[in-house]
């Protein structure tokens, strides 16, 4: 069972920063996972005192405060008109509206969690986190990162005209998923972020070149079983390793398919 | 600590611990209705209605709440019953036991959706689980209840 010795509402960033330098001490997101831990915190870090909560749309780019809920993020019109209503497909299937009203994207996203839907979808976007003490990191890189003491503040979304398409499969509809897959097209660049395998999100990125202006389905075909070579796979519970290879197959295959050739 | 937020209007004011619970404090302060029923964030049954948005009761800090408007079952007793009318005319439950989270997340999903279509009303409500019914009759209800609520308006 998780107890909190002590409960703070910083007032500033710095104050955040300074309190997480202990080890003892922790940033909540929504709670929602780190409660069903069974860690000791002592000092609990909030940072919903410091306007981190909703979404800012500028004509470059989307920032979001780290404590936005994936409620939040579902509901912003701005965001899924944007990206073909990637990131609410991503999002939708997180449990329930009580539990989205709850989680955080900073939580989400600073976990860096095998399970996340959230992660895996951003990944494929041109997405940066901003940090206290780094500044702007591409979220890339921060995937890669090991978990330390800076203090996420936000996130920026890139409109870089990035069309996205966001899937997963799952063994009953609010479950973790047993894979997500979001595939993403920049002119000829494909981005492939494959997630819930059950390892966290990866990303791969490739110029993709076909023979005709529409890619053809034998092209595709290859281009997808090259994709789902470049991850690992694990199995747990849900469903082995190569059942998860197979499915990322035939999600990336269909990721490329709508990305490439339901131009709107 | 101490806090200071509103139950069902009622302004409470509260030492309480960091790690408080809100399912915890409200049943505390006898709403009853607000229930544990798994412990993992799934289940929907300690839904209560924050600042007019639904939430987990089991997942949301005493701490977090500070502030905060919070509704339960027993605060909204009017339109409890009218949604309560509407499941029982379609036979829509067994034990019952999911019910109190059912009916907030059902009038945190009127305040907040317009004309909600089936689709919607399924998507709204799938973190709310029932183990005997099998959602048919529930769906009816709210469908039901719906009507008579957009009657009413007119």
């Amino acid at each position: 069972m998780r107890t909190i010795n002590q409960f703070v509402r910083v007032k500033t960033l710095e104050e955040a920063y300074q309190l997480n330098q202990k080890r003892a001490n922790v940033v909540l997101g929504g709670f929602m996972w780190l409660k069903l831990g069974n860690r000791a915190i002592q000092t609990a870090i909030d940072l919903s005192g410091l306007g981190l909560d909703g979404i800012a749309e500028t004509a470059e780019a989307f920032q979001i405060g780290s404590m936005c809920t994936l409620r939040e993020l579902e509901k912003h019109e701005g965001l899924n008109a944007c990206f073909q209503g990637a990131i609410r497909t991503a999002v939708s299937h997180i449990v329930g509206v009580q539990f989205r009203n709850g989680a955080t994207v900073g939580g989400s996203v600073f976990g860096r969690y095998g399970f996340s839907d959230v992660l895996t979808c951003l990944l494929a976007l041109d997405c940066e986190v901003e940090l206290y003490t780094r500044g702007l990191v591409p979220l890339r890189e921060f995937v890669q990162m090991k978990p330390d003491n800076d203090i996420l503040v936000r996130l920026r979304i890139n409109k870089d005209g990035r069309r996205i398409a966001y899937q997963s499969q799952r063994q009953a509809k609010t479950d973790f998923p047993v894979i997500a897959v979001a595939v993403a097209r920049k002119d000829d660049r494909l981005f492939v972020s494959v997630g819930a395998r059950p390892m966290k999100a990866a990303l791969i990125e490739k110029t993709v070149c076909f023979s005709g202006l529409q890619p053809a389905e034998a092209e595709i075909e290859k281009l997808a079983n090259w994709a789902k070579q470049q991850f690992g796979y694990g199995s747990n519970m849900r469903a082995s390793g190569a059942y998860r290879q197979h499915l990322a197959g035939v999600y990336i295959r269909r990721g490329i398919q709508e990305v490439f050739t339901n131009e709107r | 600590m101490n806090v200071d937020l509103w139950i069902n209007d009622e302004k409470i004011t509260k030492e309480i611990d960091g790690d408080a619970m809100l399912l915890d404090f409200l049943r505390d302060h006898g709403c009853l209705s607000v229930k544990r029923g798994c412990e993992t964030s799934n289940c929907g049954l300690c839904t209560v209605i924050m600042d007019d948005k639904p939430v987990l009761s089991c997942s949301t800090l005493v701490a977090r709440a500070a502030g905060k408007h919070i509704y339960t079952l027993e605060g909204l007793q009017a339109e409890a019953q009218a949604f309560g009318e509407c499941l029982a005319d379609q036979g829509a439950e067994q034990c019952g036991f999911c019910n109190p989270g059912l009916v907030l997340t059902v009038l945190a999903m009127v305040r907040e959706l317009k004309h909600p279509s089936d689709a919607q009303i399924n998507d709204y409500l799938s973190g709310n689980l029932c183990r005997c019914s099998g959602y048919m009759g529930q769906l009816r209800g709210i469908r039901d209840y719906l009507q008579k609520k957009g009657g009413e308006k007119k």
